[in-house]
């Protein structure tokens, strides 16, 4: 590996983000806010939610932002620069292995999720104040899962990113993307679907699941939720699997 | 230290049609699912192309479209795998050292890939940073290579907006950001107007000067004459002539060519135009006409008007052309490079 190459690249993600910078925290925080504001404020408020929803509701809120984030941050830009302008090229005539352009991508993805994370607690917690019962008696456990959950996020945009020709990334987000987190246990716990039992097992396979109960095991544990350690295991090797399939396919995409 | 190229009978063989014109495609598994159906289209890209290019030299690989140039120097820049045969930069395997060629090679590629997020200056500047130059040493070549290229009043606007030509004088800047042993440029002047090109050809000449190998593609044969030491030219994939400009134009029978063209078609005519001085070789070509290898030219149409005249055939065209790499592309394929 080369590490000023490597660092150089990470430093031109920043300048670019940095530039974009109102556009992306529109992108990254309008949603989720809105939607900590209508149900977390509007319909507690008025009485169609318990009190509890509210506490219930942010790790929810904060995996969807960071997963969002995550994913558009990896994928949107691989998708646009493996096609039409080919900006990607000269990165991948750095003298180092292409592998590592991905790995960047990354990283830089890793970053700005864990980023919209932690930015959309204070927000949501102001939104939402008073009644929010967060409890950060783990701060490691948490601070584990959430980078696994930025890091999970940013390998899916890579495996997406790398899979998804340009004409399809309205499919992606209809077909994958929106699937995922109604699917992922963010606007309610996994405990919730006890009444649906054979649903209840299909939604292990999203690993957005793993992503809201840990947090939701990390920073309310007095719901219910699953257990830490099937949450390590499943985001351990959900990131393993879309690294592998990621990489896989950046480099079918990258060598012609 | 400089580095030649060297390439062993290289052959690529595409699979699919290229990613954009595909259109089709998408997601990875209605990819898989197809498979079976359709047999994929195979396109024969390179067939047996093998190279020695001397440290130091200006090389043009010479070609119509689809020949296989742009197909060579990807192979030759790491972003093409060889289905067989080897390549190397000095000594290095490109496949199997490619950290270490992209350190000795700078690529300006055929279809502009800037990064539309960033400045001229920019561009350079991470560029540079890239290949580990130090901060004080990438911004002062940023500046002096945007001057070269007269783009310094452009430098800290987003490239997004600038011309097809900008683009490619700012791609051409970028790959000498770090100085590399051997440029490959892929169609450089292609979109440059005429003075810009005479710029460019004086820039490569003296990053020439200065030890550089320059391998450069071009379908233009007036460049390939004025700016290289050898050619190549390729054509289906294959090399079929080599050497210097003047040898090669030198091996075409004769050296002159006149094309004509009969009203009706007469073995007996060409039997005549094959016994005229100084002609070495009579082909026929479609439409009854014939192209004439000869020594001489324009003194040759007056005596070929005549044999006709004599056997009652119609003349209707004539066509002379002066020695050149034309000729001999002609003379190979039986094509015109121009069409
Ligand atoms: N990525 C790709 N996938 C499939 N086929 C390809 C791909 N790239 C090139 N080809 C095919 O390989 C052949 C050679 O293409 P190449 O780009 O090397 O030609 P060229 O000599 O550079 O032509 P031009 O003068 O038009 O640039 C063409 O038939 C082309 O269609
Ligand atoms: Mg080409």
């Amino acid at each position: 590996m080369n590490y000023k190459a490597f660092m150089a690249m990470l430093a031109r993600d920043v300048r670019v983000a940095r530039r974009n910078i109102v556009a992306l925290l529109f992108q990254t925080f309008l949603q989720p806010l809105m939607f900590v504001f209508i149900f977390g404020r509007v319909m507690v408020g008025s009485g169609y939610m318990p009190p509890s929803y509210k506490s219930l509701l942010l790790p929810g809120i904060m995996a969807l932002s960071m997963v969002g984030t995550g994913i558009w941050a990896v994928a949107m830009p691989l998708i646009g620069e493996f096609q039409f302008t080919r900006e990607i090229e000269d990165r991948l005539l750095a003298p180092m292995d292409i592998s590592w352009v991905a790995i960047e991508k990354v990283v830089a993805g890793t970053l700005q999720a864990l980023a919209a994370g932690l930015m959309v607690i204070p927000f949501a917690w102001l939104l939402l104040r008073p009644g929010v019962d967060l409890s950060l008696h783990r701060p490691i456990l948490f601070a584990v899962v959430a980078l696994l959950v930025a890091v999970f996020s940013a390998c899916g945009g890579l495996a997406l990113g790398c899979s998804v020709e340009q004409t399809h990334i309205g499919l992606m987000f209809s077909l994958v993307v929106a699937p995922m987190i109604f699917f992922g246990c963010t606007y309610y716990p996994w405990s919730a679907l006890a009444n649906f039992p054979i649903m209840q097992k299909i939604v292990l396979v999203n690993p957005l699941v793993y992503a809201s109960e840990g947090l939701r095991a990390t920073l309310v544990p007095q719901f219910p939720h699953l257990s830490l350690l099937a949450v390590f295991v499943a985001l351990l090797g959900f990131n393993a699997l879309f690294l592998t399939v990621g990489l896989r396919q950046f480099h079918k995409k990258a060598v012609s | 230290m400089a580095a030649g190229i060297r390439t062993n009978e290289l052959r690529k063989v595409y699979n699919s049609a290229p990613p954009l014109a595909a259109g089709a495609g998408g997601f990875s598994f209605a990819e898989k699912r197809s498979k079976g159906k359709q047999p994929k289209p195979e396109i024969v890209a390179l067939n047996g192309i093998s190279l020695d290019i001397h440290a130091g030299e200006i090389f043009c690989l010479l070609g119509p479209n689809g020949a296989g140039k742009s197909t060579t120097v990807g192979v030759l820049t790491t972003r093409v795998k060889p289905t067989a045969g080897q390549a190397w930069i000095g000594e290095h395997d490109v496949w199997k050292e490619q950290s270490t060629v992209k350190r000795l090679i700078g690529v300006v590629a055929q279809r502009p890939n800037l990064d539309f997020s960033l400045t001229a200056r920019e561009i350079l500047v991470f560029h540079g940073a890239y290949f580990g130059l130090s901060s004080h040493e990438r911004n002062h070549r940023a500046a002096s290579l945007l001057e070269r290229f007269k783009l310094t009043d452009r430098a800290d606007q987003i490239v997004r907006g600038f011309s097809g030509g900008m683009m490619q004088r700012l791609s051409i800047a970028r790959a000498m950001m770090h100085d590399p042993q051997v440029l490959f440029l892929d169609e450089p002047s292609a979109g440059l107007d005429p003075q810009t090109r005479l710029l460019l050809w004086e820039i490569i000449r003296e990053y020439n000067r200065s030890g550089k190998t320059v391998l450069l593609t071009t379908h233009n044969m007036e460049e390939a004459d004025a700016l290289c030491q050898r050619l190549a030219i390729v054509d289906h994939g294959r090399i079929i002539a080599l050497g210097t400009p003047a040898e090669l134009k030198a091996s075409v029978p004769g050296g002159y060519l006149v094309r004509v063209r009969f009203g009706q078609h007469s073995p007996n005519l060409f039997e005549r135009l094959q016994a005229l001085s100084g002609v070495r070789e009579v082909r026929a070509t479609e439409n009854s006409g014939a192209d004439l290898y000869a020594d001489r030219g324009g003194s040759l149409v007056s005596e070929v008007a005549n044999l006709a005249l004599a056997a009652n055939i119609e003349l209707c065209d004539v066509h002379i052309s002066e020695p050149s790499l034309e000729n001999l592309f002609l003379h190979h394929t039986g094509r015109s490079l121009r069409e």
